[in-house]
């Protein structure tokens, strides 16, 4: 289908503007993804050669097994979303294997492996992995469609409100309560699946009140200010927030969820004032709580003096990582080449970009963050692409809590912001955060394949208007 | 492990990891937009500067095309037409190239030339060349009739170079 128009002050110069019928571009993705399989094989490799001189005898297993989910997803994909973004599972797969590859770099270590805390992880971390592609598969097979979600708006809120509310009655692991162990099974991380649930209940709850949140509004110094009473949500939500800061002393969590409610409400209404007022809520939280909540005034005493916490012996975590990132210069120290491993707790999990900031330096820092732009980017253009208000918002929701969770934990590992307990998606060590954002991303590849689809043609119509019949 | 292989390594690992970002830009890129805009008839604009600049190297039959008076010349001329232009209507100045493809014409959506004229029928006319290359109009059974200059076509029939093709209040014509 082709229309042809002319373009003004071209004389008779014309161009043709035909609709490029949407290619399903799995091709694209297949090459990217062996692209993406064979970047941690690399790394894998250049690990063992720098720290054994030899090539690592795990190499065949670890790139089979990367392989293969990559594989399985990708064939998922063609069958299931035919015309999805032929971005998200490749960029998600070359994260999850620059993650494995860190992982089983830093279990490598000595150093690590003295500490009494500390377990090899890689095994656990395939495990996982492969776990969060079954679930990838599991949505793209039975989420037929995103807005079947939709039904299921109040059903969201109490599932997301009992996984938040749940980790306050487990003990507090490292300070915070963010865990839910169950004996003998081991523990579960509910947040990193509560972004998802909430996500839903936001954007169905936010479709319907959208209207009234955005046009009852009264005009003052050019910021429109909503009336008292459609404050309620915003005002419970960040109560509710602020009881998960007080309660659980997670900032972390209570930030995301936050945060995404305030972006989501923003892309609802196109009301800078929401913002402002999010903004504003947000920072007389945090400096209330922080005022009075020990751990949480620990985190900002740790994040203001970094290196008297690291003379007194009392927090040398950031100081660590700081020293990483300055000892990585621009080029790094390549692969198996830092000493991030000084790091000790937690090295692996919430400060595993101090690793890549050491061993691959500012350069690959950059591309690591690039990469989780573009996640972020490719969920916000199908947010644009989709034609169902509900799946905007999901689409928006998913990735705006991505975005912000990546920025809390580089933004707290770099000491831009109080260091939080929340792990790096798809990269740190963790099963609950690697197969809660496997989830996410099956969720928006399945909200970009409608999105992507082409449209149904319109019913042809073109006897609408008669043609006038010239009459002598 | 050698130190210089070590450093090859480290620093190939990362230009490996930048390329991977760039190609997956680039399939961005690919995908920013969704409509292909194709510049046509670029060389047979009348006033437009680059055009002067080439009309010196250009044969001396070109340069006779670009001014009005030297096309009526070339009408008795043998020679097939590369472009059907619309001389009068609301889409005035498109050109369509003639590249052997039927030209259907019409207020239906579908069509190559989507007429928005009230006198004009869904599926109008169409324009075809016959084996030889020769261009042929054919009336689709229209309300209102086609016109190759002051006759209504009841028979498919060769268009003439420069003979105008009424449709509705659209008029269309072939040129070289």
């Amino acid at each position: 289908m082709s229309a042809i128009s002319p373009i003004p002050n071209s004389g008779s110069n014309t161009t043709t503007i035909s609709t490029v019928g949407a290619p399903s571009r799995r091709n694209t993705e297949l090459a990217l993804l062996a692209f993406a399989v064979l970047l941690p094989c690399f790394a894998y490799a250049n690990v063992g050669l720098a720290l054994d001189g030899e090539m690592p005898s795990g190499m065949l297993g670890y790139g089979i097994g990367l392989g293969l989910m990559a594989g399985v997803g990708h064939l998922v994909v063609r069958k299931f979303a035919k015309y999805a973004d032929p971005l998200l599972l490749p960029l998600a797969t070359l994260l999850n294997g620059i993650g494995l590859v860190i992982i089983w770099r830093l279990d490598q270590s000595p150093r690590l492996m003295a500490r009494k805390a500390f377990a090899p992880a890689a095994t656990n971390q395939l495990l996982f992995s492969a776990l969060g592609i079954a679930l990838f598969v599991a949505v793209l097979i039975f989420l037929k469609d995103h807005r079947i979600l939709q039904r299921y708006t109040y059903i969201s809120m109490a599932v997301a409100l009992a996984l938040l509310v749940a980790p306050m009655f487990f003990p507090a692991v490292y300070g915070a309560r963010i865990w839910i162990t169950i004996p003998g099974l081991g523990s579960i991380q509910p947040g990193e699946f509560a972004k998802i649930v909430l996500s839903i209940f936001f954007a169905g709850y936010l479709m319907v009140k959208r209207d009234a949140l955005a046009l009852a509004s009264r005009r003052f110094m050019g910021l429109y200010l909503p009336r008292g009473r459609d404050l309620g949500p915003i005002l419970a939500v960040w109560a509710f927030s602020i009881l998960i800061l007080v309660f659980e002393t997670d900032l972390g969590t209570s930030l995301l969820f936050f945060g995404m409610f305030v972006v989501m409400l923003y892309v609802a209404t196109e009301r800078t004032s929401w913002i402002v007022f999010g903004l504003l809520m947000s920072a007389v939280g945090a400096v209330a709580v922080a005022s009075f909540e020990h751990h949480v005034q620990q985190r900002v005493d740790a994040w203001q003096h970094p290196f008297d916490a690291f003379k007194d012996g009392s927090s040398d975590q950031i100081a660590q990582a700081l020293m990483a990132f300055g000892s990585g210069g621009v080029f790094g120290t390549g692969w198996g080449q830092g000493h991030s491993d000084l790091i000790g707790f937690a090295a692996n999990s919430d400060f595993i970009l101090a690793t890549v900031g050491e061993e691959l330096g500012l350069a690959g820092v950059m591309a690591i963050l690039l990469i989780y732009g573009l996640i972020v980017e490719r969920g916000v253009r199908t947010a644009l692409a989709a034609r169902d208000p509900f799946g905007k918002l999901l689409a928006t929701g998913l990735s705006g809590a991505f975005a912000i969770q990546v920025f809390v934990v580089a933004g707290g590992v770099m000491g831009l912001i109080p260091l939080t307990g929340m792990t790096m998606p798809f990269m740190a060590q963790g099963g609950s955060s690697v197969i809660a954002n496997w989830a996410l991303i099956a969720v928006l590849i399945k909200i970009s394949d409608t999105a992507r689809r082409p449209a149904p043609a319109p019913a042809p119509n073109p006897d609408a208007e008669m043609t006038q019949v010239v009459r002598p | 492990m050698s130190e210089l292989t070590l450093t090859v390594m480290r620093l190939g690992f990362l230009a490996v990891l930048w390329l991977f970002v760039i190609v997956a830009v680039q399939v961005i890129r690919s995908d920013l937009f969704g409509t292909r805009v194709t510049q046509r008839g670029s060389r047979r604009g009348g006033d437009t500067r680059p055009q002067r600049a080439q009309a010196p190297a250009a044969p001396p039959q070109q340069r006779q095309q670009q001014q009005p008076g030297g096309r009526r010349a070339d009408r008795g001329r043998r020679g097939a037409p590369t472009k059907l232009v619309v001389s009068e209507g609301s889409l005035t100045g498109t050109t369509v190239a003639l590249q052997g493809q039927t030209i259907s014409l019409g207020r239906a959506h579908d069509s190559t030339i989507v007429l928005d004229d009230d006198y004009a029928s869904s599926r109008h006319a169409r324009i075809y060349p016959d084996r030889d290359g020769q261009w042929i109009v054919e009336d689709l059974g229209s309300t209102n009739g086609t016109y190759l200059d002051r006759t209504r076509l009841t028979t498919p029939t060769p268009i003439p170079l420069g003979a105008p093709i009424r449709i509705g209040k659209t008029v269309i014509e072939l040129r070289k």
